[in-house]
């Protein structure tokens, strides 16, 4: 029996076939609101997974900061480079 | 193009949004609200349990009246104790070092705390221009030097937060970078100096929070003159 056809907007990313990935990447809601919810329904998955839980772990905490610490070095990249290529400190 | 020692605490932005941006709005990702439940996540209650004691701490001397300032000098704490020790990660950007930033907190909270007192109680208020038992000559100047003393305050408050910071950070830069260097010519001082480095480490991680903690003592010792 064939899968009956699910719009392209509806799929997960998982289930999107690789042809189809950019006309996917653009079916998403932009408005601010749907910006807001999307960043709202994120946050919740992360901390339901590895915070709300009876016995968390330094996990949960920890992937956050190792983010934060890969985010700012990618932000002051610009400013850093300098100092690596340098030849007198 | 110029170098100087702060460059470190210069603001830098990335496709136009500053990195102050993202620096600020981590505090808020990190203390999840605490839900309704009688036992929640770890995280959670940790973070209420310390919330306690530093409040029951903080307000034992203040006043019945005081105690409306509980969540605002709660949060303030929370806020520059995270602000200060995620600075401590590599490569993050610590608002606290910004002398605007710490103005800004501390002139209005200062402000407040003297207008509280001089709209509900002139006369106490003014009282405390003057210590009991001071000899009748030394009136005048030291009424003067009370006031001058009142003005400082919001300066030293701002100024105290911001130069305990700059200052650590400044001195791990510089003691990290000349560690990294005597590595390649002089080991041993390598050594020496990087034991000094997490000596100093750890000096600016207490630092840090001790820092947080004096800035809300003060502002509530403001207070507790004024309720």
């Amino acid at each position: 029996m064939a899968d009956r056809p699910v719009p392209l907007s509806d799929k997960k990313l998982m289930d999107v076939k690789l042809g189809e990935l950019p006309t996917w990447a653009t079916t998403g809601d932009f408005t601010p609101n749907g910006i807001i919810s999307a960043v709202r329904r994120g946050h919740d998955r992360f901390f339901n997974k590895y915070i709300n839980v009876k016995k968390g772990g330094i996990g949960g905490v920890a992937m956050l900061l190792t983010g934060y610490v890969i985010l700012s070095y990618v932000w002051e990249y610009d400013h850093i480079k300098h100092d690596r290529w340098r030849k007198y400190h | 193009m110029t170098l100087s020692f702060f460059d470190q605490f210069s603001l830098t932005t990335f496709m136009g949004i500053p990195l102050i941006a993202l620096a600020l709005t981590l505090p808020w990702i990190l203390f999840p609200t605490p839900q309704n439940r009688c036992l929640n996540n770890r995280l959670s209650t940790l973070q209420a349990w310390f919330i306690r004691q530093f409040t029951h701490q903080l307000f034992l001397p203040i006043n019945q009246g005081g105690h409306k300032w509980a969540l605002l000098l709660a949060s303030l704490l929370i806020f520059l104790i995270t602000l200060n020790l995620l600075g401590m990660l590599p490569y993050t950007f610590t608002p606290t070092t910004q002398l605007s930033m710490n103005m800004g907190l501390a002139i209005p909270l200062w402000l407040a705390t003297v207008l509280i007192g001089a709209r509900y109680q002139p006369n106490h208020t003014l009282a405390h221009l003057l210590p009991v038992g001071t000899p009748g000559l030394l009136i005048p100047i030291l009424i003067m030097i009370e006031t001058i003393s009142l003005f400082i305050r919001p300066i030293a408050l701002g100024i105290r937060l911001t130069a305990n910071l700059t200052a650590g950070h400044l001195l791990i830069q510089l003691i990290s970078t000349a560690a990294f260097h005597l590595l390649f010519i002089m080991p041993s001082v390598s050594l020496l100096t990087t034991t000094l480095l997490l000596l100093l480490t750890i000096l600016e991680l207490a630092v840090a929070i001790i820092q947080a903690y004096v800035f809300v003592l003060l502002v509530s010792l403001y207070l507790q003159e004024s309720v």
